[in-house]
């Protein structure tokens, strides 16, 4: 097959990928083609070297010490605060929340925000197309809480429907909790949109920019978004790192998440009283290197032009919509207009786990299963999908690779 | 080599079992029952037994979605366990998850191995193994605590 790779005028795709020392490496002696983004992305060279470097010259325990090294860590840790402040264009930066991972950003508007304000019948609204770490904190609620959640469908290109999720909204809806981009379809949902319409309701919105925030700009404030969260190791950044961007009038109110060291005032024997956003909220030791190599990952990123990149990972999910064409064997999952670089899809007599295995040993990684959205699966009625997610490192040719590989499988499996 | 393992892997008495399954179906009046679960794929698999009164396996059957691998061995494993005694049949069990692990197999008898031999290629496949032995233990479920 020959696939010129297309160069846009401000990415080169060919320039990016030597920033990545392990898609040079093998797997089972073929080079790796990896399209498992979506999942977790893979790291520049730059990102690793600042965490080691970091912890090599300038590392201690944040926000404690006195001495030399704590401060020196303290200003890294704040400036990354200041970075992912930057990324999301929120207005303050006592507005940034540093978690673990987006599934703990969640969990804690579950438990902080949303938790007290919920009486028994009180209505949540969501889309079938959330990953299970925007579902399964809502579902704590209803369990405990007797809160109701509200179930938006998408059509069957997999865009939302707009008017149903406005619907869905009540006089006892507190929370719309709705994905940025889905991990499954790559739909991009109408966020403004979305807000434009709760807020006029009086409704907030959380927003999961767990893809989202990876492949478009965000502003915060022009979206309005009341809660923002994303992850750092698909940003191309390390794990166990995260961010929750909340609004300040929210957490004004919110009680804390986690009790423990840097999120107090005062401790006395009988009463305590709570550090101030976003200390309130960052109970004990954080991930310090990650939060450095998070920063540095962002920087990255911004580094770009980030709508040559959109732009570039828009070809790569174009061709391979048309290459996936040629199999009449192939059902594409998910073709809303303007998605993401996400191409899920099912085979006949093909199940995902026996095609991903195929592909793997022709050094293709792709995601199989549910993809941490079994609602969504029920809702397109099936079991488990194969999924190829791109990345900015991507390039015409991997996608020659996946559709060899898929031509390759069906020989073996058919 | 890579084909080869493949080749190995999806041989053609697999992709046979998997595609025209046996014993594939609910049983009424099964004396045991149990369901299998795969998180990491979503695979469901429902094994359903008539356990005689001395324990041997009367009937069995079974039924789910997965992949081609732990279709066949769920198809194989009906044909194998069927009038087996519950002895026999634990260290069948035992002989095949030794099997595609890749570890000793050599206590199974002589014709039982060769039979299984051709879920062997799983051990090459660690990732796979879970779906090779979802059915097996969800037998072993049905028979200590799946009684109807």
């Amino acid at each position: 097959m020959n696939a010129p790779q297309k160069i846009t005028a401000s990415f080169d795709a060919e320039k990016a990928r030597a920033d990545f020392e392990i898609l040079s490496r093998t797997v089972y002696g073929k080079p790796l083609v990896y399209l498992d983004s979506g999942a977790s992305a893979q790291k520049p060279r730059v990102v690793l070297d600042t965490m080691r470097d970091f912890a090599q010259s300038e590392y201690a325990n944040v926000h404690r010490g006195v001495h030399f090294l704590s401060a020196a860590a303290t200003d890294r840790y704040e400036a990354a605060r200041r970075t992912v402040q930057a990324f999301l264009n929120s207005a303050r930066e006592d507005e940034i929340i540093f978690t673990k991972c987006a599934t703990e950003a969640i969990n804690l508007v579950s438990y902080s925000y949303l938790a007290p304000l919920i009486q028994p019948g009180d209505e949540i609204v969501l889309t079938v197309m959330e990953h299970h770490s925007n579902i399964v904190p809502w579902h704590f609620l209803r369990e405990r809480a007797g809160a109701v959640l509200k179930w938006v469908d998408v059509r069957d290109d997999g865009s939302l429907d707009i008017e149903a999720l406005d619907a869905a909204i009540t006089s006892r809806t507190k929370l719309v909790a709705v994905t940025h981009m889905s991990n499954v379809l790559g739909t991009v949902t109408p966020l403004k949109d979305i807000i434009t319409r709760a807020h006029a309701r009086g409704v907030p919105v959380l927003a999961d920019g767990c893809q989202g925030a990876v492949h478009e700009k965000v502003d915060v404030q022009a979206l309005d978004v009341d809660f923002y969260v994303v992850t750092g190791h698909k940003l191309y950044g390390p794990t166990g790192i995260g961010a929750l961007y909340a609004k300040r009038a929210h957490l004004k109110g919110m009680r804390p998440f986690n009790g423990g060291g840097e999120m107090i005032r005062e401790v006395m024997k009988d009463r305590i009283i709570y550090a101030d956003a976003p200390a309130r909220f960052e109970a004990g030791t954080p991930p310090i290197i990650e939060t450095v190599g998070l920063a540095t990952a962002l920087d990255y990123l911004s580094g770009f032009d980030r709508a040559a990149v959109a732009a570039h990972e828009h070809d790569l999910l174009t061709y391979a919509r048309e290459q996936l064409r040629q199999f009449n064997w192939l059902r594409v999952i998910g073709d809303a207009p303007g998605k993401g670089a996400i191409i899920s899809f099912e085979a006949d007599g093909m199940h995902a786990h026996d095609l991903a295995t195929i592909l793997d040993r022709e050094g293709v990684a792709v995601r199989a299963g549910h993809h941490c959205a079994q609602v969504l699966m029920e809702r397109f009625n099936v079991a488990s999908t194969s999924r190829a997610s791109f990345a900015l490192y991507n390039t015409r040719a991997d996608v020659d690779a996946l559709v060899a590989g898929l031509s390759k499988a069906r020989g073996i499996l058919t | 080599m890579t084909d080869n393992a493949l080749r190995e892997l999806y041989q053609e008495v697999i992709l046979d079992h998997s595609r025209h399954p046996r014993h594939y179906g609910t049983m009424d009046h099964a004396s045991h029952k149990a369901e299998g679960y795969n998180p990491l794929c979503g695979d469901k698999v429902t094994v359903y037994l008539k356990l005689d009164t001395d324990g041997r396996v009367g009937d069995i059957a079974f039924e789910g979605k997965g992949c081609a691998i732990s279709q066949a061995s769920a198809s194989m494993m009906t044909d194998m366990l069927k009038g087996r005694t519950a002895k026999e049949a634990e260290k069948l069990m035992q002989g095949f998850l030794h099997l595609v692990k890749g570890e000793d197999a050599s206590d199974l008898p002589e014709d039982d191995r060769e039979r299984l031999e051709v879920m062997g290629g799983i051990s090459e496949f660690p990732m796979r193994v879970k779906c090779a032995t979802l059915a097996w233990h969800t037998y072993k479920n049905a028979v200590e605590e799946g009684a109807t």
